[in-house]
């Protein structure tokens, strides 16, 4: 016995009518973030009162690298963290870049990010620090004349692996491709970006940067074949695998698998026969940023010789800066070959650059199908 | 169903109660509706709307019509991967039932102070952090892991192997993320069926079997087909479990839509395939519906 | 002894139980286990020690995840109940739309993923840049869906009559809302705002999709932590959760039970 007033189509109409209005408010409202001309710097903006929102992977800098900052330059830094490159570009395109102002990434990532305008390019001259850097690595941070990212660390992609684990050491990419009965089960691959696809083009003798359709299918079909031996895929914790034994054979950064050799002199480092890539990360700052001082702050401060030597020492990725080498202990290049004589086999590697808006859809539409398989 | 009050034929109601009667639905539903026309109505209609778009450099959508992401979505990489989640889900579905069945109905056999206890006892991982359920399974699954060395131990095999990153272990994590959902309205639905129909039907000479498949079951069913389809919907949508105990292995359809928006950025064909998801769900709902309906119908008559 | 056992003992019944039991519980019990574990490893034991959860207590990005993730529940149960509330009220006495009710709670039967895309396509087509403020608006609106699914069960079993007699007596809609409806259901409504404050807590798919650049809830952290290497003090965290949703069960089954019929 209820009093019931029927009013669905009114309600209906309302409801439309309120999705209309909220999209037309929430697009008047909207703000895009970027603004089409580079902003000038401001020489004698107060720093003290700037704040930079930092992207960077975990456990990728000093972890004090805020206070670090904060003495030399009085600028804020507040850190956030990104698991892959990926993560990074959909923080940096999901909100037109709102609440960053600098991001560590990889080259490829970068140059696609400069092509689409969403960071800006650096002038140098501002940066005291920016004469330390090796100009192979600078030359790298060009993109169509303008450099736009300060390079951070370097390295090569290679097989990681336990010596006592393993009856032979692995020599090629198809000893982590077509693994022998012993290691199938054992092995993991990368499942993501570029290197997912690395090993598959350069055990076929192909250009990782390679935008060839008949190369890339190709090496769709060895990683197709490779994948029921493989253990897992895994971009971030392959070397706690070898710790534990879980995997005997992985594909793996220099950098990171020298966290394995840390833990467990067994684990080794070794680039394949048919060679690998050189991948440099860098720094870049956002096109949206409101505190582009304090962003070229942070950025010099990292170049200082001191705190890039600090990332060698405890992140073990080589870095491209000339005077932090030379704090860098002796020791640490004997423990860690990587960082050592084996350094030129590094820098020998393939340089790693995008490969466009069309070839970089086909790598991830490839990289989707063969985990789909 | 009378909804004029007696007085209504004689004296029109005054101005200001036709307008707050008026006023009072809208007080009421306005807010609400409207929070939903923003926030849930516009993306589900923005969405649709991608399907028909091209993708944009870094996300988003250029507004070209364009149905290419439909006949992409034919090939057979992803009809397997539809084929593969279905599947999944419903093999999590069937297992969820096998033990969440007997166990509502042991619960609802328990003495009532007892039930509730045990009802409790079930939620209780449900409100525990569902990543970390899920992770559990890891240090359990894991050839270095626990059940590992129980198996190594009691001299069941020497090998270590791995039981982690398998379609099995993805099920495993399925059936143990929503396992409660199962069992609650399977609960719900036994504990109201009559003992005495039961008794009736085991003195006319039925048989545990019959009387089971017979009466008990379908007097149940609604409770079978609330449970499956609560467990079911999350299972097919999933990306957390097989990314974490598939070891990237299994891709369910869920890994493919995330991928879409977060990692490929083709927003426009992430949309495709989570509309086909949505279309799924509610074939199964109208079926859900139709199951309800021809075993309560009766019954009541 | 077949119709007896079914009456009086548990006969095979304690078997299901049992069974059913260890699957629930031993992962979690593993958990714990291992929480106290000395060692570097989470899957290897290396003596007692309470070590991580030292480390726990030390984790600030985790304490201001908690801190964030719990502002938002808070924000999206305030924003969820009200609407849910008046929605629900307002289904139940004023129309008889099936299509509208089935609207009231499609945030609930809609899966999360599909809702999660749905709102990151439209915060960034419509501008507004993503923060732990649009994980709260999310949250709150698949947490009105709960709040009108709880509170619209409760006013399904009263019926209108005391608010129309309230009517009657010359009470206005609003009096007549705070002082008749509202104590009538405020047990659903607590119900469905608890609700919405754990789902919340522990919603990660949506958060994933919809938190800004900085935004780390606690969810979003330990599925960081899970990724990107498993150390030990994610069981110390697993186990003060546990710990946390087992008191938050027992005194919500205390405070809510329902008198027992004897």
């Amino acid at each position: 016995m209820s009093t019931i007033n029927r009013r669905p189509r009114r309600i209906a109409t309302a409801a439309v009518l309120g999705t209309a209005l909220t999209l037309v408010l929430a697009a008047c409202g909207g703000d895009d973030g970027s603004s089409a001309e580079p902003a000038a710097l401001d020489p004698d903006a107060d720093l003290s009162k700037q704040t930079i929102v930092v992207s960077n992977w975990e456990a990728y800098m000093p972890e004090d690298i805020a206070e670090r900052v904060k003495e030399k330059t009085g600028a804020t830094v507040k850190i956030t963290s990104h698991a892959t490159n990926e993560d990074m570009v959909a923080k940096v395109t999901g909100s037109g870049g709102e609440g960053l102002d600098v991001v560590f990434g990889s080259q490829p990532y970068l140059e696609a990010l400069s092509k689409a305008g969403l960071i800006e390019p650096l002038d140098t001259d501002l940066l005291d620090n920016w004469g330390n850097l090796e100009s192979a690595a600078t030359d790298t941070a060009e993109v169509d004349g303008a450099t736009y990212w300060a390079p951070y660390t370097w390295g090569t992609t290679g097989i990681c692996y336990r010596a006592d684990l393993v009856d032979e050491a692995p020599t090629s990419w198809r000893d982590l491709l077509e693994p022998t009965d012993a290691n199938k089960g054992k092995v993991t691959m990368m499942g993501t970006e570029r290197w997912a696809m690395l090993p598959a083009l350069k055990a076929l003798g192909y250009s990782v940067n390679t935008t060839d359709e008949d190369e890339l299918a190709e090496a769709k079909e060895l990683m197709v074949a490779a994948k029921p031996n493989l253990l897992a895929y895994d971009d971030s914790t392959f070397y706690e695998r070898l710790i534990s034994g879980e995997a005997t054979m992985t594909e793996a950064w220099d950098g990171w698998c020298n966290y394995g050799t840390g833990e467990d002199e067994n684990i080794k480092f070794v680039v394949p026969e048919e060679g690998s890539d050189l991948w440099t990360d860098g720094i870049a700052v956002l096109k949206s940023s409101k505190n582009k001082e304090a962003a070229y702050a942070f950025i010099d401060t990292i170049l200082d010789a001191e705190t890039h030597a600090w990332v060698e020492e405890n992140i073990l990725y080589n870095i491209p800066n000339e005077a932090a080498l030379e704090l860098v202990p002796a020791e640490l290049k004997e423990q860690y070959e990587t960082l050592g004589t084996r350094r030129e086999e590094m820098l020998s590697g393939e340089n790693m650059t995008d490969v466009g808006d069309d070839a970089a859809a086909l790598y991830n539409q490839i990289i989707t199908e063969v985990t789909a398989s | 169903m009378t909804s004029t009050k007696q007085h209504g034929g004689l004296a029109r109601p005054s101005l200001g109660a036709r307008l707050r009667r008026g006023v009072e639905p809208a007080v009421l539903l306005g807010p609400g509706l409207l929070f939903y026309a923003a926030l849930v109505a516009a993306p589900v209609l923005l969405v649709t709307g991608y399907m028909f778009a091209r993708r944009g450099r870094f996300g988003g959508v250029e507004w070209e019509l364009s149905l290419d992401n439909f006949s992409r979505v034919t090939d057979s990489v992803y009809l397997e991967v539809f084929r593969e989640s279905l599947g999944l889900a419903f093999v999590a579905t069937l297992l969820a039932l096998l033990i969440g069945y007997p166990t509502a109905y042991a619960i609802a056999k328990l003495p009532p102070r007892w039930r509730t206890v045990a009802l409790v006892l079930v939620v209780v991982p449900f409100w525990t952090n569902f990543l970390i359920r899920v992770y559990a399974w890891i240090v359990l699954l894991n050839s270095q892991g626990l059940l590992n060395d129980l198996l190594v131990g009691i001299g069941v095999t020497d090998d270590r192997f791995t039981l982690l990153y398998t379609p099995g272990a993805v099920v495993v994590g399925l059936v143990y993320s929503y396992l409660p959902l199962m069992i609650l309205p399977l609960y719900a639905a036994i504990e109201k069926v009559d003992e005495d129909l039961l008794e009736a039907s085991a003195d006319l000479g039925a048989g545990r079997v019959r009387t089971f498949l017979g009466v008990q079951l379908p007097l149940t069913m609604p409770g079978v087909v609330t449970g499956s389809i609560l467990v079911f919907v999350p299972s097919l949508g999933n990306f957390v479990v097989p990314e974490l105990l598939g070891g990237g292995k299994t891709v369910m359809v869920g890994n493919l839509i995330r991928d879409q928006f977060l990692k490929a950025q083709d927003w426009p064909f992430g949309s495709v395939l989570a509309m086909i998801v949505v279309v799924l769900l509610v074939l199964l709902f109208l079926g859900q519906a139709w199951v309800t309906r021809r075993v309560e119908g009766p019954a009541r008559g | 002894m077949a119709r007896a056992g079914a009456r009086q003992g548990l006969g095979w019944l304690w078997l299901p139980l049992v069974l059913c039991g260890a699957f629930l519980y031993v992962p979690i019990l593993v958990l714990v286990a291992m929480s106290f574990n000395g060692g570097g490893s989470a899957y290897s034991w290396g003596g007692f020690s309470f070590r991580w959860y030292g480390e726990l207590a030390r984790d600030s990005d985790l304490i201001s995840a908690v801190v964030t993730s719990l502002g938002i529940a808070a924000g999206a149960t305030v924003i969820a109940t009200v609407l849910g509330t008046l929605l629900a009220v307002g289904l139940a006495r004023h129309t008889r739309s099936k299509m509208l009710e089935a609207a009231a709670m499609a945030p609930a039967i809609l899966p999360d993923l599909v809702l999660a895309i749905g709102l990151l396509a439209f915060f960034y087509a419509a501008g507004i840049p993503k923060s732990a403020l649009t994980v709260l608006l999310a949250h709150a609106a698949f947490g009105t869906a709960f709040v009108v699914a709880v509170v619209r069960s409760r006013l399904a079993g009263s019926d209108a009559a005391l608010e129309e007699a309230s009517r009657d007596l010359g009470a206005g809609a609003f009096s007549t809302f705070v002082l008749v409806t509202l104590p009538s259901i405020a047990p659903a409504v607590i119900a469905g705002a608890l609700l919405v404050f754990t789902l919340s807590l522990d919603e990660f798919v949506i958060a994933y999709f919809t938190a800004g650049p900085t935004t780390q809830t606690l969810p979003i952290t330990v599925y960081a932590m899970v990724r990107t290497g498993v150390t030990p003090e994610i069981n110390a965290l697993a186990t003060v959760l546990v710990v946390i949703s087992v008191l938050v069960v027992v005194v919500a089954a205390r405070a809510i039970r329902p008198k027992e019929k004897s």
